[in-house]
């Protein structure tokens, strides 16, 4: 008996590529139950850290809260650094990387399934971090607007994972070196974004030049929807931050387009698409 | 005629633990040039360490020198070197195991694997130092922390530093034998423990800031004797008044971290030959788990 093999392309490849490779983020985290335990574990156990360090200097409750919200956003800032910057370095070293080159699918859909899988499994894990912090330390909240905050917490992953796609090919030229160097960003990132205290601290340029980063603009806007504190702790209205989120959305997912045509072509000329371990 | 080499003995003890220490040492830094090893072993710590600051400035102001934040910021840079050596000694067997598949000719080489395993840890010890001195030096020099290199007490630092390792290297053991034996994401071990002593330690605050009046987590392992004695050597004056242990004087607590250690150490040997013998019976030598 033959089997009838239907050949997908255009926009139906892209989108069935989409879903295909956003599938195992979502589902396939979820057979691994001790996996989803520690991936809610680590960033909570850390956030506890922050906080009982606040409690040792006698911060205010506000900046508790903060922490909270650092915490909970420092699953995402994870996320896209582990599982999406570095996601075709460990699918070299894995050995699927140049499977995935062969395939006739375009490389643009494979990240954009692994980021809207990321972003929906991170989401989980994110909620639940808010929610035990919110209710083991008892943080208030001050919502001002639930949809604003909600459009300025999109905005955010939306940008955070389009930069997460665009370092993902700067990846494909790493080696051995590529888990340092995605070692070296995870604290500076969570120092200059503000993840624990408003980047306001730094000052107006330092905060200005910090916002490269989604998380910087994205946290301090919702720093100010959230807490009591409102606006006294921003670094820029809310509106502005949206408008330069709304920039780097569209910035991150061009650059992630291009980079991604160049560094495969680099990574191919250079003989690094199947090199491991060197 | 190409010459002959004849190994009629197995390489010592001290040979295996020469070798890793330099294999190591060549793991943790030869992934790039000089200046990028530089940089990165200055710039992770440095922003860990400039977290707490900020936290520390906007709460309470820029008196850096304040005696509760110089424990404080000592405790953090110190508890780097926790995770550093209890994460590469039990996570350097998952590393060889798993990432570069190396594990099962070490086991059928003629050298006894936990002195392959302290070797590596004196590797990431000597990485950890670097960083360690580097955020010492930027609080005496940038933050003005009353840091007086000839006034550190090396006396009770040298002997604390010592047992401290001993200690850390004996509970990295204890998990790299435990992880061997485990199916999935056994690499998690370490970093669940380094997470457990940051608050049993009093790291970075005291432990009745998690646990109120009762002091015995704080007596369950001895990472917190170690970063007291610690922070007592480099700092004599502002250690003492760190508020865990008050009522043990120096010599007492070295005592105990040298007890524990020694304690440790047995445990150690013991349960790794006992995980070791379960791996072997299990297939876990060359396990790929492929996470």
């Amino acid at each position: 008996m033959e089997t009838k093999v239907i050949k997908q392309d255009g926009w139906r490849l892209f989108a069935r590529t989409v879903i295909g490779r956003a599938y195992p983020r979502v589902v396939g985290t979820l057979r691994d139950l001790n996996w989803l335990f520690f991936d809610v574990f680590f960033p909570l156990v850390n956030m506890i850290g922050y906080v009982l360090t606040y409690q040792a200097l006698k911060a205010p409750q506000e900046y508790v809260g903060f922490v909270v919200l650092g915490g909970a956003m420092s699953a995402f800032w994870f996320n896209v650094l582990w599982s999406m910057s570095t996601q075709l370095y460990w699918e070299k070293e894995t050995g699927n990387l140049s499977l995935y080159i062969v395939s006739p699918t375009s490389m643009m859909a494979i990240l954009l399934g692994m980021a809207l899988g990321g972003m929906l499994s991170t989401a989980l894990r994110a909620v639940v971090i808010l929610g035990i912090g919110t209710w083991l330390f008892h943080v208030q909240y001050a919502v001002t607007s639930f949809w604003v905050l909600f459009a300025v917490f999109m905005l955010m992953i939306i940008a955070l994972y389009g930069m997460g796609m665009m370092t993902a090919s700067l990846f494909l030229l790493f080696n051995r070196e590529g888990w340092h160097i995605a070692n070296l960003f995870e604290p500076p990132v969570m120092l200059f974004s503000g993840f624990y205290f408003p980047v306001k601290t730094f000052g107006f340029w330092p905060g200005v030049a910090a916002s490269i980063i989604p998380l910087t603009m994205g946290m301090d806007a919702m720093r100010q929807l959230a807490f009591p504190s409102g606006e006294a702790t921003g670094l820029l209205p809310v509106r502005t931050e949206i408008i330069v989120l709304v920039g780097l959305c569209v910035f991150y997912l061009l650059a992630a387009r291009w980079f991604l045509a160049y560094m495969e072509k680099l990574a191919i000329r250079q003989g690094k698409i199947s090199d491991r371990l060197s | 005629m190409a010459e002959q080499v004849i190994f009629d003995k197995k390489p010592g003890a001290w040979r295996t633990f020469c070798v890793s220490t330099w294999l190591g040492w060549q793991i943790e830094s030869n992934w790039t040039d000089l200046f990028v090893f530089l940089i990165y072993s200055i710039v992770w710590p440095l922003s860990r360490a400039a977290i707490l600051v900020v936290m520390y400035l906007v709460i309470r102001g820029a008196d850096f020198s304040n005696p509760e934040f110089v424990n404080m910021y000592l405790g953090n840079a110190l508890f780097g070197l926790i995770g550093n050596v209890v994460n590469s000694v039990a996570g350097g067997i998952i590393e060889e195991r798993e990432h570069y598949r190396t594990l099962k000719y070490l086991y059928v080489a003629p050298i006894h694997i936990p002195t392959y395993l302290v070797g590596r840890g004196v590797a990431a010890m000597a990485g950890g130092l670097l960083s360690l001195v580097t955020t010492v030096a930027f609080a005496a020099v940038f933050l003005h922390m009353p840091i007086n290199f000839g006034q550190i007490n090396w006396l009770l630092l040298i002997p604390a530093m010592l047992f401290g390792f001993i200690a850390l290297v004996s509970i990295g053991l204890f998990l790299a034998g435990w992880a061997l034996t485990i199916k999935n994401n056994p690499w998690v071990l370490g970093q669940s423990f380094s997470s457990l002593f940051f608050f049993v330690s009093g790291a970075v605050f005291p432990l009745s800031v998690v646990f109120g009046n009762w002091e015995w987590p704080g007596y369950i392992f001895p990472v917190g004797f170690w970063l007291v004695l610690t922070r007592r050597a480099i700092v004599p004056g502002v250690g003492h008044s760190f508020q865990m242990y008050t009522q043990l004087s120096d010599l007492q607590l070295l005592g105990l971290l040298a007890l524990y250690s020694v304690v440790f150490l047995g445990i150690a040997t013991l349960t790794f030959r006992m995980f070791d013998r379960k791996a072997r019976e299990e297939g876990m030598i060359d396990m790929v788990s492929n996470y």
